[in-house]
């Protein structure tokens, strides 16, 4: 029986080939290896979303009035209903971290470098739509923070030129954040970034797999020298058992998190309530947030909040660009590794000021 | 603990037995992690029973505007019923749920009969089914009438 089952299908499914390429897959192995397992947590997170993201459809109801009681019932009543919740919400976080990794370690080893320019930009609008997603599912719950937080991050466009009321417009559905909001929001969150981060994840693996893992400079030029100092490790199944290794321990934390701290659904959205305090979006956009906070409203003429949103604007097109102007030269490598610094500690920086409320 | 077959000597003596080992802990692994998967899951798409207060009787609105051989589709909790005045004036009562595939039926006052679109199901005034592929016929509620007002109620 297996000896028919096994030409027949791959004469219909030929896979010999792609699995004799992983066969002879090797993955190097040195000091900045550790940094390698983190796209493949985060593509772990990708499928947690998916599969928690689908399960909790299958409950939720995207209106204005519905969503909050909907996710009560979720929470409440549907057997583990707060486990899929609190992991849906928890991976969300996990994953914002790991991709942040991953993006910082490919910047510090160097690894968008040629020909690897266009594994790093897909990546690069790959970390983007991961903060859509973010940004586009903390309204769902439709509780009052959310809400606010929306309205305040959906209006943050509006100090673009020309286009500026538009952008709003086109984010709230209307010229408030009502339910239209929700609804148009939800379609975004499981239609439309799925999509197309579905096609981006598939193009960003093959690319990874084309042109297998990059070396930093550094470990290069040693192998430059003498190639049997670089040791490398077979893919199948020693780097795989490695990376589910890595994806347990994710798995292990996620479930930990969720049930010691399950994600609170706080009180139901009030458009006519006044703000409560304490608004303030996801941590990881609490960074542009606080620098929003310290921009004085008018810099040489110019309105201020526009010059921030220009400039987060400027700072995400250099982060596309990058590989197109930068990593050839020990010098211009130098200058990203700085940069790069520098973006993490003002990050950091921020988002400790942003936390610790010591905003003016 | 069976002995395996070993072709070296020393440190490869003891390996098939470190292999089969290591092979079951990887299984149990495995195992124990796909399940602590999948049962949540499973037990997550199975929905929550939500109990729901049994109506006993419900009011189907005013007398005088339901005419002899008409009748309208009212909510009785939270499935459709049917109250009609029959070509001789008396009211009557059923569950306006179709016993062959679940649809909704309606009063036919060409016919005189209760019908369902679906697939062409006929009852009689009685509820009984007598003509199309209904299996059995509607379940009669009882109908009372208080100051013009039809509640229906279900039989105890």
């Amino acid at each position: 029986m297996r000896g028919r089952l096994r030409p027949w299908l791959e004469e219909r499914l030929p896979l010999a080939g792609l699995i004799e390429t992983l066969r002879h897959k090797t993955v190097p192995h040195h000091r900045y290896s550790v940094w390698y397992y983190f796209g493949g947590m985060t593509l772990f997170l990708f499928g947690i979303q998916v599969g928690t993201g689908a399960l909790l459809l299958l409950y939720y109801r995207p209106s204005a009035n519905e969503a909050y009681e909907s996710i009560q019932f979720i929470v409440t009543h549907v057997p583990f209903g707060w486990l899929v919740r609190s992991i849906h919400a928890w991976a969300a976080n996990l994953m914002v971290v790991c991709a942040f990794a991953h993006l910082f370690s490919v910047l510090f080893l160097h690894a968008y470098r040629r020909p690897r320019e266009l594994t790093w930009v897909s990546g690069v609008v790959l970390l983007l739509l991961t903060l859509a997603f973010g940004f586009t599912g903390y309204l769902l719950p439709w509780n009052d923070v959310s809400y606010f937080a929306t309205r305040v991050g959906t209006d943050i466009p509006a100090t673009v030129p020309a286009a500026g009321d538009f952008i709003v417009r086109f984010l709230r559905g209307g010229d408030d954040v009502t339910g239209a909001t929700l609804t148009r929001l939800f379609g975004f969150h499981v239609a439309i970034l799925p999509a197309l981060a579905t096609m981006l994840v598939a193009l960003h693996l093959l690319l990874v797999q084309r042109h297998g893992m990059s070396l930093p400079p550094s470990v290069e030029q040693r192998a430059a020298k003498d190639p049997a100092a670089i040791r490398a490790m077979p893919f199948l199944p020693h780097f795989l058992l490695r990376d589910l290794f890595a994806w347990t321990l994710v798995l292990a934390l996620l479930a930990a998190l969720a049930t010691f701290y399950p994600w609170e659904l706080g009180t139901k959205a009030d458009p006519f309530a006044p703000a409560p305090a304490g608004i303030r979006p996801e941590w990881y956009f609490l960074w542009a947030f606080q620098a929003l906070k310290y921009m004085p409203p008018r810099v040489a003429g110019i309105d201020g909040e526009f010059l921030a949103v220009a400039l987060m604007g400027a700072g995400a097109v250099a982060a596309l660009l990058l590989p197109l102007v930068a990593g050839r030269t020990p010098r211009s490598r130098q200058i990203v590794v700085w940069v790069g610094l520098f973006t993490v500690v003002f990050m950091a920086a921020m988002t400790w000021l942003a936390l610790t409320g010591s905003a003016p | 603990m069976p002995r395996h077959p070993t072709v070296g000597s020393g440190a490869s003596e003891i390996r098939p037995a470190r292999r089969s080992v290591l092979n079951w802990l990887l299984a149990t692994w495995g195992g124990g992690i796909l399940a602590s998967i999948l049962y949540p899951i499973a037990r997550y798409l199975a929905p929550p029973d939500i109990p729901e207060a049994p109506s006993l009787s419900v009011s189907a609105g005013g007398a005088s505007t339901l005419r002899p051989n008409s009748g309208r589709v009212v909510p009785f909790g939270s499935r459709p019923a049917i109250v009609l005045r029959t070509p001789g004036g008396e009211l009557r009562a059923f569950t306006a749920i179709c016993t062959h595939l679940d649809c909704t039926v309606q009063y036919r006052s060409d016919l005189q009969r209760i019908w369902c679109a679906c697939h062409n199901g006929e009852y009689d005034l009685n509820g009984r089914n007598v003509a199309g592929p209904p299996p059995r016929p509607l379940e009669a509620y009882d109908v009372n009438v208080k100051d013009d007002e039809i509640v229906i109620s279900r039989r105890s």
